[in-house]
Order: C-alpha cells, then sequence, then structure tokens
C-alpha cells in the first residue's frame, strides 16, 4: 500500500522574533530585514507524511508552495528533508491574494497533479494566523477536511484516522480518503535535514532560478531530473485569472495602522525590600488586593 | 435579507460565551444599520437555546435540530450554513474565532466566494470609496485585525461580495444583556432539506472535553510570565504568588512556547484578551501581540531585569530587577502586611 501525498507549505517571514535590527526608527517593522522561513506548522505537517512514507515505503510526497521565485527555497527545504517532488506556483497575477484567491490557486495545481489520498497542511501560517487556506481548499476539492490534527493514527487506503486538539479536549475522528488534514505545533516536530539528501538536491532549482543564476552545469538537470523543480504560473494550472491574486480576492485592505500604545507615567521601583513593601502596603490600602 | 447573522457556538445545549459576546457585538451592529440581528442554532438538545440568546436582542431564532448534528463536525454544519446564507442573503456573518468557528468558516466563505477576515479584534461600520473607479460604498463592515505577528493592525472590507464574515475570539467584545425581555421569533428549518448523507462521512470514534480548568477572562488579578521567567519551575512562584493573592496565572506566547506554561494560560492577540484590576506581567518584554491583549488591565506591574523593556511604557510600576527575587518579597511583604 502506497500513498500519494501533497503537502501545502508556505514561505513566511520570521514574525516570531522581530529583533531590534528588523524594526525601524519610526517603530515600523522592516519586513526585509526579517529571515524567511519554511512556516513551522508546515513543518509539523511535513513531518506527518514522512511519517506515512516511513511507514509505506514509496508513498510519494509533493511540496506545493505559492509565492515569488525565492519560494522554491521551500522545496528545496523539503527535499533536504525527505519529500519527493516539489511544485511553485509563481506568477504576477498571483500577488495580492487573499486567502480565497490562494486555495482557489492551490486547489488549481493540485488538480493538475492530479492523483493524490492525502493534502496536508499546516493549521496557520505565522504571518497571518488565518488558518483559512486548509480548509478552503478542501472546500474547493470537494474533499472532507480535518482540522487541528496532532497525531495521524492510522491511515489505510480508504480512510484515516486522527487525533484533534480542541479548545478543551480532543477528539479521534475518521474521515474517508481524499481528505485534508492541518497539523498543530502540538504534533512532534519535523526531522531535520538529512545528509545525502541534501547532497542529493542541493542544485535542485525551477526554470526561472536556472536562467537567473545562469548555471552552467553541462547536462546536469538533463541527466539528473530530479533536479528540476516544477514552476507553473497562472496558465499552466488552467486558473482563471479573475479568480486569482488582487482580482480573485473579496477582502481588500482598506489600511494599515502600526501599532503604538499609549505610554502611562510609571513609577519606577528597585528590588529593594524597602520599596517592594512599600508597594504591597500601597496595593493593599487602596484594596487592588487582599 | 441584509441582516446579520451570528453562529452559535453549542456543547450541551448551553450557547458559548464568545456567541454571546458576538450576539452583543451583533445587536449593536444591528441598531446601527437598522437591520435585523438573526441567530443560527445547530445541533441537538437545543430547548433552552431561545432563553439563553433572546435577552442579547435576537430577532430571529434559526434552529437545525437533529442527533447527527452533535457534536460539531465540520461538513453538515458547513452544509447548513451555506443554504441558509443562499435563502437569506445576510449582510453580515459572525462566528467565534474558537477550533470550530475557525474549522467550520473558512470552509463556508470558499463556498459562497465571501471574504472572511479571522480574529477580528474590533468590528466597526463605515463607508469606503475604491480609489480607482471612484464607486462609494455605504456602511461596510470595517474587519480590525492585527496581522504580521501583531506589529500591524490592518483593515479588512468586502466590497463587492457578501456575507461580510469575521470570526473573533473568546473575550475580545463584551457580553452584555440587552434587554431581559427580548423576544424573537423562533424559525425550526426541517435538517433534512440542508444536508445530505455525504455530509455525515466523517465520524467521532472518541471525544474528551473538559470544563476550562483555567478561568484567566473572568480573574480580577493576574501574574503572568513570559520567557524572561526562565523556566517552568520558576513558574512556580508565579502560582504561589497568585494563589497568595486569589488571582490565575498567565502566560506570554513565548512563555507557551517553551513550555513554560500550558495554551490556556496564553494572553495576547493569539491568546485570551484579559482586564484584570491588577496585572503582574513577570519577565515579560511586551511584545505587542502581548500588549494587546491586556492593556486595559486597571493597574499593570511590571518585574523585568532589562530596564528597558517596551512593557515597562504601559506599567502603572515598574520594578527592574530577576523575577525570583523579587516575587518571593512580593509575598513576604504581603503577608505580612495582610496578618
Amino acid at each position: 500500500m502506497t500513498f500519494n501525498i501533497i503537502v501545502l507549505a508556505k514561505q513566511v517571514p520570521d514574525t516570531r522574533n522581530v529583533g531590534k535590527d528588523a524594526m525601524k526608527a519610526d517603530g515600523t517593522v522592516n519586513r526585509a530585514a526579517l529571515p524567511a522561513i519554511f512556516n513551522p506548522e508546515d513543518l509539523n505537517a511535513l513531518e506527518q507524511a514522512l511519517g506515512i512514507k516511513d511507514q509505506y515505503p514509496g508513498s510519494k510526497i509533493t511540496v506545493v508552495t505559492m509565492g515569488p521565485v525565492r519560494a522554491a527555497e521551500i522545496l528545496r527545504e523539503g527535499l533536504f528533508r525527505g519529500s519527493d517532488d516539489g511544485v511553485l506556483l509563481t506568477d504576477r497575477a498571483f500577488a495580492g491574494s487573499d486567502t480565497l484567491a490562494t486555495s482557489y490557486a492551490l486547489s488549481m495545481a493540485i488538480r493538475k497533479i492530479g492523483d493524490f489520498d492525502l493534502i496536508l497542511a499546516g493549521r496557520q501560517a505565522i504571518d497571518g494566523d488565518t488558518a483559512q487556506v486548509g480548509p478552503q481548499v478542501a472546500e474547493k476539492m470537494g474533499i472532507s477536511q480535518v482540522t487541528y490534527v496532532e497525531e495521524i493514527q492510522k491511515i489505510d487506503s480508504k480512510k484515516i484516522r486522527v487525533k484533534r486538539r480542541l479548545d478543551n479536549g480532543v477528539e479521534i475522528v475518521e474521515s474517508p480518503l481524499p481528505a485534508l488534514i492541518t497539523v498543530n505545533n502540538s504534533a512532534r516536530p519535523c526531522r531535520p535535514r538529512n545528509a545525502k539528501l541534501l547532497q542529493k538536491y542541493k542544485h535542485a532549482k525551477t526554470i526561472t532560478e536556472r536562467q537567473a543564476e545562469n548555471i552552467d552545469y553541462i547536462g546536469l538537470y538533463s541527466s539528473r531530473p530530479y533536479l528540476n523543480l516544477t514552476e507553473w504560473s497562472v496558465v499552466d494550472v488552467n486558473a482563471d485569472p479573475k479568480l486569482c491574486g488582487l482580482a480573485g480576492s473579496p477582502t481588500k485592505v482598506k489600511k494599515i495602522e502600526n501599532v503604538v500604545f499609549q505610554a502611562k507615567e510609571s513609577k519606577r521601583l528597585t528590588d529593594s525590600d524597602e520599596e517592594i513593601e512599600e508597594l504591597m502596603k500601597e496595593l493593599i490600602k487602596n484594596h487592588t488586593i487582599g | 435579507m441584509d441582516n446579520i447573522f451570528v453562529y452559535l457556538e453549542i456543547e450541551d445545549g448551553v450557547v458559548a460565551d464568545v456567541s454571546l459576546e458576538l450576539l452583543t457585538k451583533g445587536r449593536s451592529l444591528a441598531n446601527q444599520l437598522g437591520c435585523r440581528l438573526e441567530a443560527v442554532a445547530v445541533g441537538d438538545h437545543l430547548e433552552t437555546v431561545e432563553k439563553q440568546v433572546f435577552p442579547y436582542g435576537v430577532d430571529v431564532l434559526h434552529i437545525f435540530s437533529d442527533k447527527r448534528l452533535s457534536p460539531y463536525t465540520t461538513l453538515p454544519h458547513a452544509s447548513i450554513l451555506v443554504k441558509l446564507f443562499k435563502e437569506e442573503k445576510p449582510q453580515i456573518a459572525l462566528l467565534g474565532a474558537t477550533v470550530v468557528g475557525r474549522d467550520l468558516a473558512p470552509r463556508v466563505s470558499s463556498a459562497l466566494r465571501s471574504g472572511l477576515t479571522a480574529d477580528c479584534t474590533s468590528l466597526e461600520i463605515g463607508d469606503h470609496v475604491d480609489v480607482k473607479t471612484k464607486k462609494v460604498y455605504k456602511n461596510l463592515l470595517y474587519q480590525i485585525r492585527p496581522a504580521f505577528g501583531g506589529n500591524i493592525v490592518a483593515w479588512i472590507i468586502n466590497p463587492e461580495h457578501r456575507p461580510q464574515m469575521a470570526t473573533v475570539r473568546e473575550g475580545v467584545m463584551k457580553k452584555e444583556i440587552y434587554d431581559p425581555q427580548y423576544r424573537g421569533e423562533i424559525v425550526k428549518h426541517n435538517v433534512d432539506e440542508y444536508v445530505s448523507d455525504q455530509d455525515f462521512v466523517v465520524s467521532i470514534i472518541e471525544r474528551h472535553v473538559e470544563k476550562p480548568k483555567v478561568n484567566i477572562k473572568n480573574a480580577s488579578i493576574i501574574v503572568s510570565g513570559g520567557y524572561g521567567v526562565g523556566s517552568k519551575e520558576n513558574f512556580q512562584l508565579l502560582y504561589e504568588l497568585a494563589n497568595l493573592l486569589g488571582g490565575e496565572v498567565g502566560a506570554s506566547r513565548a512563555a507557551v512556547d517553551a513550555g513554560f506554561a500550558e495554551h490556556d494560560r496564553q494572553i495576547g492577540q493569539t491568546g485570551v484578551t484579559v482586564r484584570p484590576k491588577l496585572y503582574i506581567a513577570c519577565g515579560i518584554s511586551g511584545q505587542i501581540q502581548h500588549i494587546a491583549g491586556m492593556q486595559d488591565s486597571s493597574i499593570i506591574i511590571s518585574i523585568n531585569s532589562d530596564p528597558n523593556a517596551p512593557i515597562h511604557n504601559i506599567a502603572d510600576y515598574v520594578i527592574v530587577g530577576e523575577v525570583e527575587d523579587v516575587i518571593p518579597k512580593m509575598i513576604k511583604y504581603y503577608k505580612k502586611n495582610t496578618k
């Protein structure tokens, strides 16, 4: 028994570590200063796919991402960790996509890939935290979805059994295949890169990357076809441009504001016994505590 | 047509707080827009739902009662909302940003091709003029939410598509009875006209739901720890102080991610929003996403070894020092002075 698994992944700015050097003088974030990373929960999803492949050798994992050309890094990262193939959806016409336009584009790519048993994705991406694209892709593909999953317990040719995390509990759910599963960060972490695979795939590139870098490895890409990363445009996936990018996005950004908090006049204390006793007395006296 | 719909989250026949909070917000938006507030109850044992929701100003309560609809699974609830929204054409649809709401809303929005904004922290009504076409849109829903890890706030609109859909986390909106005597109309729907057998292919094998153990949302005193607390062991000090003061322990996202505290204690834009009368921030640097979830606390004390931690800017009292020195002293002098 083998499975065809698609993993949806996103390259995101590392918003978790907005350090001092990423802040501009006016207090806003310099996005360019943030490193671009594999969205953390998409790595949890990839690991679930790799676990199935461990158990059922011969299963095939294809990582699909949408983004600018540099998002191909995500596909290489997947190959270094054990995926088999990568597809980059890239086109100016995809720019400005909200979650609905993104899920439409991804669903068209999945249709073009064709044969699949399971789609895995991270619960949400750290740049938007919306958790919408997974369920929207499931709806567009007309398949069932199970979100907030932390463990795949069983899979066979017809169904999958998973444990999912609720607000105040857990649930064991069984869904027929094909299905779309979104994975939480409470699932086991992704295995690291494999040294052999790193060697094997370090020159894996999309066509645009190869042209831009003008790499002169004679015959490299024709003798080793696995180094050709697939790159698809709007036309390649037969997508309707009216449903892509800004045009295909029902939500519009009216404006963006930087977050500024009203500073207060604060009383500064040291950690001396006297000052802390004074503070506790004051809080007791004004009935804040006690 | 053109009314405001709220999807009610229901566990064991009890409507969740987040849904009552949305009804409160929905009522005020409905008053502003001059439309009706409608609520949708999908599940089983819904007999007392009307009593629970009418005081919040619900004009119409849609009931979909069927054994198979509880506990929640995605497909039948999605099919019901999709068909109901096609029939009723709401202008706004609100859901809780819970595991259920964040599972259901995107599926429904995809089927209806309507825009959805997750985890809104504010909802307002306002106009919009399209820069290019100069077309004027009256009375749109401004869906205001943090993005980019909480470093910016985005104002999102859906000019063309309906319903304008949004999810909101528990505790972000305030829950307020509108009129204890308020009485709306009840519409009981025939579930079979909305779902098919195909909607029941996903089955729940086991389910364990507990009443929330932690109630930081309603705590009047919160002792909250960040990454700077350093370890799970050091968090014990926070528990000790919180127990003594009759408060709860909260945590920043960094502390939760580091495993110092449970997820249900997380305060901030991706956790719970709190408004206690006393907030003691221990070893919390003050990422925007945390501050947004606690800035309305009446009194804020910040304990941090870094004299320049951003959280100090919004604190009433700043204690520059190590958490493990300061908290034992607070405990000691609290005990000494309350004897």
